[in-house]
């Protein structure tokens, strides 16, 4: 069954060497990539290594410089996204492209508004909306809600119906999961699912290679701009696959842990820790360990982290750093006391992205302690090797570096301040498997040398791989610790409550 | 994040904003500033809402009336337009001049008004789109370009309007000018335009985000020349007026009523968002409201006309400041 | 892409010039075009008188860069400089004693202005647009409610020492005194700019949730930026007063006559972006244009409008400077 249509049916689209340039760098060489209907295609690669051009090219906001689009046997080429789509080729966005002011069907009828005796037909466009969500299953959306009081997860759907809505038979979709937490990852699964069914080619590019390898029929590898591979999913494994993106097999990304007699002193302690999102909250962070802190969207991962971290502190309960007791009332107070916050968000929260890499990575110090600093002289380009940050130089602007060389400059931010607790909130999300291995180093070697790591993820194997305890959230409150290298289902059991691992 | 909040939260909080809408607010805000004006004057022995109140109030809105029509539209899209009091003062003048008493020329003149205005919205928008010239610095640097041509053209009033276009500015039905009614259907149009056909939707859509816009197939240059272009003939509108009511073109009309920041002031004190996305026509006809409503009842208690600067200033503060503080409660 | 380079001096060098260099490059044509123009500019006194003429702008362009830098407007300027003026003789009335404590007066109440408009903006969450437009009508109706309309009063002779007299220095001849202070702030600007707490107005203007996350003090940092406008606006005054002499009209325009000169100096409205060297650059540049124009015998009226298609052109090039053609020749 997973296989079908995987060689007997003719591809809807059918791309061949294509190239792209920009500014005389060549992105794309030589690329074919073939789309069945009702399969889902994976692209994955690392980052910069073609795959969003090649997406864009396939969804008409890029002109190839080389070779051709067909599209059901006649070859086409699209001057903009708009042609793309009157032709039944869309794509959903990794980031939202939705207004938070308007309603669901505004959104999804967005520059297509039905029009009758001049004036847009609402009544028409809200009930063919409703239509299209309840075709995917998903009736708690209403169309008259304005996309602002949506979940994350919400959002996400409203973007695939608006993707729907223009009869796509093609659906290229540009990592769906990247905002999602696991259990609306389902979600998005069973959405897959129903689409193909509906005989729509999808083309997913992700670098979660769990969702890679459980959506798709077909794998395309991409590397540098080049073709690597394309094969159907069941002749690959994920080694295999991982191998093919950076030549090293999975297992080798995480460092090895801290040995037991490494991990030191209790650096910080919380006892029943809480505010408006919080409960009962306690734990310990030790000098020396890496804490993960599971749990689903919503479960409050983040809200401990900005607690911890002063952005929305506790309103309950104590916190302790080394052993005396602290109040934290926001960032500053925290980080003058040694408490360093790797935001979620790396562009809206972390980087003034039009800033040098110099003036971001100075940006705490600046910013916390002002002239009267207690910390000692800084070495800039020590600092930025020890995060093995390419940039062309400190003056670089940071929006010119890539996910992960930006996320290299977040860290060397904080470490310039020298806490001696990190709090990291999804330190990976978006970056490639290269910059994830450095990240992780870098966490590691940290840990080592005496600080205390909280680090949330949404992808569990990193969690999983990295951390030396776990500790699990359920809807606000700490549901459970477990030891080092726990299962999946064990995480996934306490997060969700039950006793039994959700049924998928 | 949303998705953790209890269900029962979000239910009264809706409730809450459907009631609390800045429309809603600022038509509120008006009924007690009218109950504490005919007050306050009452106390001094006068009455604020007889027949020369209403008369009064209403003509005072309606040439701001006019301009903050067109500027909410510019500002929907996350624009401004500051080029208005000077375009203001020049339409009066083009009106004037052409019609020279002749009342055969009126339609002509006011097409030829109109015209003229819609050219520098043109310039306007095709600058801002085109050019990639930031709103603000595009429509001032209109703004000093018209200056220019008015300071250098002309050193006073010119041109005659005949005494058929001076009914228009005149005229009255009850307490209520004809021109007052003519600027409420243009704000009951503009509403229209805004709140049902799909340019309005593409108005609130680019002020709302304009990429996302453009990569819904919107052509939001086309928008945002759109709304420019209807600000500029709305200031020509003004313009006209203006002549009718003084019997002649006269070249800093506009700027000496300081209708540019006037009229932003009123827009943002009718509810609309100064970043674009949020708001509509019927707040800021609320707020040109309270705005001439405040003049007459200061005119009313004799307060020296500087005073009312200050109240202004501090008004509009006051409620863009709840504004925000209402946003950020309910967010 | 290569490894990491150490810090060099060379490329910190490099920074200063960032976005400077167009600016600059017009200001040396038209320095040029002044000595072909006029005989005055065949020494240095010519470019003194100029310098002169030029710092009470250049140093309202330091304050309007801070606010501008760090995401805000400041409007209220223009206004704040007539009133600082109205103030200073309305107070001294003619008596040299008095210089002695109004001129720190003056400096206070510029700071106070400006820490109201700070704290308004950051506190309240008001947009700063609309805060300094509010400031401008409460300061011009405050300015007339005690003036009464035209200013009373008089500078005295000490007071105008710093807008008028110079002092002499061999080769140059006469420098003026605002000539000195002036190089004085700029030195000073230049300094904070470098310094932990100018770049965080800059990453302010850019990424205000990076530097609130990071442990700055966003509200502090903002509300010093309005208040060192004040500050900058009271020190024109004071230079202007010296210069002009008392009137009511001194500060008329100047709010967009500096951001005009801020943002020729490329420094992007919004925040994030540009130099405070090259904003004040900006508006040396535009008042070399004008003493060109003046040269030239170009009419009054024709400033303004010059004024406007500068404005448009500096930030179109800024914009689309791929086409710097086309751009070009529109000045």
């Amino acid at each position: 069954m997973v296989v079908t249509g995987l060689t007997d049916e003719a591809p809807l689209v059918r791309m061949r060497g294509i190239g792209k340039q920009f500014l005389g760098n060549a992105v794309l060489r030589d690329v074919d990539l073939d789309l069945r209907p009702g399969e889902v295609h994976a692209l994955v690669g690392e980052n910069g290594a073609g795959k969003s051009t090649l997406m864009k090219i396939l969804a008409g906001v890029h002109r190839p410089d080389a070779g051709s689009v067909e599209l059901g046997g006649s070859e086409v080429a699209f001057g903009s996204p708009r042609e793309a789509q009157a032709a039944g080729i869309s794509i959903v966005h990794q980031e939202f492209n939705l207004l938070g002011d308007r309603t669901v069907a505004e959104n999804v009828y967005l520059g297509r508004e039905p029009v009758r005796r001049g004036q847009v037909d609402r009544r028409r466009m809200e009930a063919d909306t409703a239509e299209l969500l309840d075709g995917l299953g998903e009736r708690g959306i209403s169309p008259r809600t304005p996309v602002r009081r949506l979940a994350v997860a919400q959002r996400q759907v409203v973007e695939i119906v608006k993707a729907l809505s223009t009869d796509a038979r093609v659906l290229a979709m540009d990592e769906p999961t990247a905002a999602l937490a696991d259990h609306e990852v389902e979600l998005l699964y069973g959405l897959v699912k129903r689409l193909r069914e509906r005989g729509i080619a999808i083309l997913y590019v992700s670098h979660r290679l769990r969702e890679v390898f459980d959506l798709s029929q077909r794998i395309t590898v991409l590397k540098d701009g080049e073709l690597v591979t394309s094969k159907a999913t069941a002749e690959l494994t994920p080694d295999q696959l991982v191998r093919h993106m950076v030549g090293r097999p999975l297992d080798a990304l995480f460092p090895d842990r801290a040995a037991e007699p490494e991990t030191g002193a209790v650096r910080l302690a919380v006892r029943g820790g809480g505010n408006a999102r919080l409960a009962g909250i306690d734990l310990e962070l030790r000098a020396g360990e890496i804490v993960g802190l599971a749990g689903l969207q919503g479960a409050g991962r983040s809200a401990v982290a900005r607690a911890i971290c002063g952005v929305d502190p506790f309103t309950t309960g104590t916190l302790e750093l080394d052993g005396r007791p602290v109040t934290i009332g926001s960032p500053r107070a925290a980080i003058r006391h040694g408490i360093a916050f790797v935001t979620e968000d790396r562009k809206g929260d972390g980087l003034a992205l039009r800033q040098s890499v110099r003036d971001n990575a100075l940006l705490v110090r600046r910013a916390a302690f002002g002239r009267a600093r207690g910390l000692g002289a800084l070495d800039l380009a020590a600092l930025l090797r020890s995060v093995t940050l390419v940039a062309r130089g400190p003056d670089q602007e940071v929006r010119y570096l890539s996910g992960g060389n930006q996320q290299k400059v977040v860290l060397a931010k904080w470490l310039a301040v020298e806490p001696h607790v990190l709090v990291v909130d999804e330190p990976t999300r978006g970056i490639d498997v290269g910059a994830k291995k450095a990240v992780y180093d870098l966490l590691r070697g940290l840990a080592r040398g005496g600080v205390a790591i909280l680090m949330i993820s949404s992808e569990l194997p990193e969690l999983i791989g990295m951390s030396d305890r776990v500790l699990v959230m359920h809807e606000g409150r700490l549901a459970g610790e477990l030891p080092a290298g726990p299962s999946e289902e064990a995480v996934m059991t306490l997060a969700t409550g039950h006793a039994t691992v959700e049924a998928a | 994040m949303m998705a953790a909040a209890p269900a029962v939260a979000t239910r009264p909080a809706q409730r809450l904003s459907r009631v609390l809408q800045p429309t809603v607010v600022v038509y509120l805000a008006l009924v007690l500033l009218l109950i504490a004006g005919s007050i306050l004057v009452g106390v001094r022995g006068g009455v604020l809402l007889d027949q020369g109140g209403i008369l009064n109030i209403l003509t005072r809105s309606t040439a701001l009336g006019l301009v903050a029509i067109g500027q909410t539209m510019v500002i929907l899209t996350g624009k401004l337009d500051l080029s208005v009091a000077y375009l203001i003062g020049l339409c009066s003048l083009i009106g004037a001049e052409t019609m020279a008493g002749d009342p055969g020329m009126i339609v002509p003149a006011v097409l030829l008004t109109l015209a003229c205005a819609a050219g520098v919205g043109l310039v306007n928008g095709l600058v801002i789109t085109k050019l990639k010239v930031n709103a603000f610095i595009a429509t001032l640097g209109t703004a000093l370009v018209i200056r220019g041509y008015l300071e250098s053209a002309y050193s006073g009033p010119a041109g005659e309007v005949p005494r058929a276009f001076q009914h228009l500015g005149y005229a009255r039905i009850g307490p209520i000018p004809v021109s007052a009614l003519l600027m409420v259907a243009l704000a009951a149009l503009a509403w229209w335009y805004l709140m049902r056909t799909k340019g309005g939707y593409h108005v609130y859509a680019v002020g709302g985000d304009e990429e996302v816009a453009r990569f819904s197939g919107i052509r939001t240059d086309r928008t945002i020349i759109k709304v420019h272009v209807l600000c500029a003939v709305a200031a020509g509108l003004a313009g006209l007026f203006l002549a009718s009511r003084l019997g002649s073109g006269a070249p800093w009309v506009g700027v000496d009523a300081g209708y540019d920041l006037e009229s932003i002031a009123a827009v943002v004190l009718g509810g609309t968002l100064l970043a674009g996305g949020r708001g509509g026509v019927a707040g800021t006809i609320g707020g040109v409201l309270i705005l001439a409503t405040l003049d007459t009842i200061f005119d009313d208690l004799g307060v020296t006309p500087f005073f009312k600067d200050v109240v202004r200033g501090a008004v509009l503060i006051i409620a863009v400041a709840l504004y925000a503080r209402r946003r950020g409660v309910l967010r | 892409m290569t490894e990491t380079l150490p810090t060099s001096r060379k490329s910190r060098r490099v920074r200063l010039a960032d976005g400077t260099g167009p600016v600059l490059a017009v200001l040396a044509v038209l320095l040029v075009a002044l000595a072909f123009a006029g005989p005055a500019y065949s020494e240095p006194a010519g470019y003194l008188a100029l310098l002169k003429r030029a710092a009470p702008l250049m140093i309202l362009a330091i304050g309007q860069y801070f606010v501008i830098v760090s995401g805000g407007f400041d409007l209220s300027v223009g206004s704040l400089v007539t009133a600082e003026v109205v103030i200073a003789a309305r107070l001294i009335d003619g008596d040299e004693g008095a210089t002695v404590w109004v001129i720190p007066l003056l400096l206070v109440t510029g700071a106070l202005v400006g820490l109201v408009n700070g704290l308004i903006t950051t506190r309240l969450l008001v947009p700063s647009f609309i805060v300094t437009l509010g400031m401008l009508l409460v300061l011009d109706g405050a300015v007339f409610l005690w003036t009464g309309g035209s200013p009373r009063g008089a500078l005295s002779e000490a007071f105008r020492v710093v807008g008028r007299e110079g002092f002499e220095v061999p080769l140059l001849g006469a420098v003026p005194w605002s000539v000195l202070l002036l190089a004085a702030l700029v030195v000073a600007a230049v300094l904070f700019m470098r310094g932990g707490t100018g770049r965080m107005l800059v990453a302010i203007g850019d990424n205000e949730t990076s530097v609130r996350l990071g442990g700055g003090r966003v509200e502090r940092l903002r509300t010093l930026a309005f208040v060192l406008s004040g500050v900058s606006a009271a020190i024109a005054a004071i230079l202007l007063g010296g210069f002009a002499g008392v009137s009511a009209q001194v500060g008329d325009g100047l709010e967009f006559r500096v951001i005009t000169a801020v943002v020729l100096g490329g420094v992007v409205l919004g925040g994030g972006r540009g130099s405070v060297v090259a904003a004040m650059a900006g508006a040396l540049t535009l008042e070399a244009l004008f003493s060109l124009l003046n040269l030239l015998g170009v009419a009054g009226g024709l400033e303004s409008a010059v004024q406007g298609v500068i404005i448009i052109a500096a930030v179109a090039y800024a914009s689309v400077g791929r086409i710097p053609f086309r751009t070009r020749r529109s000045t």
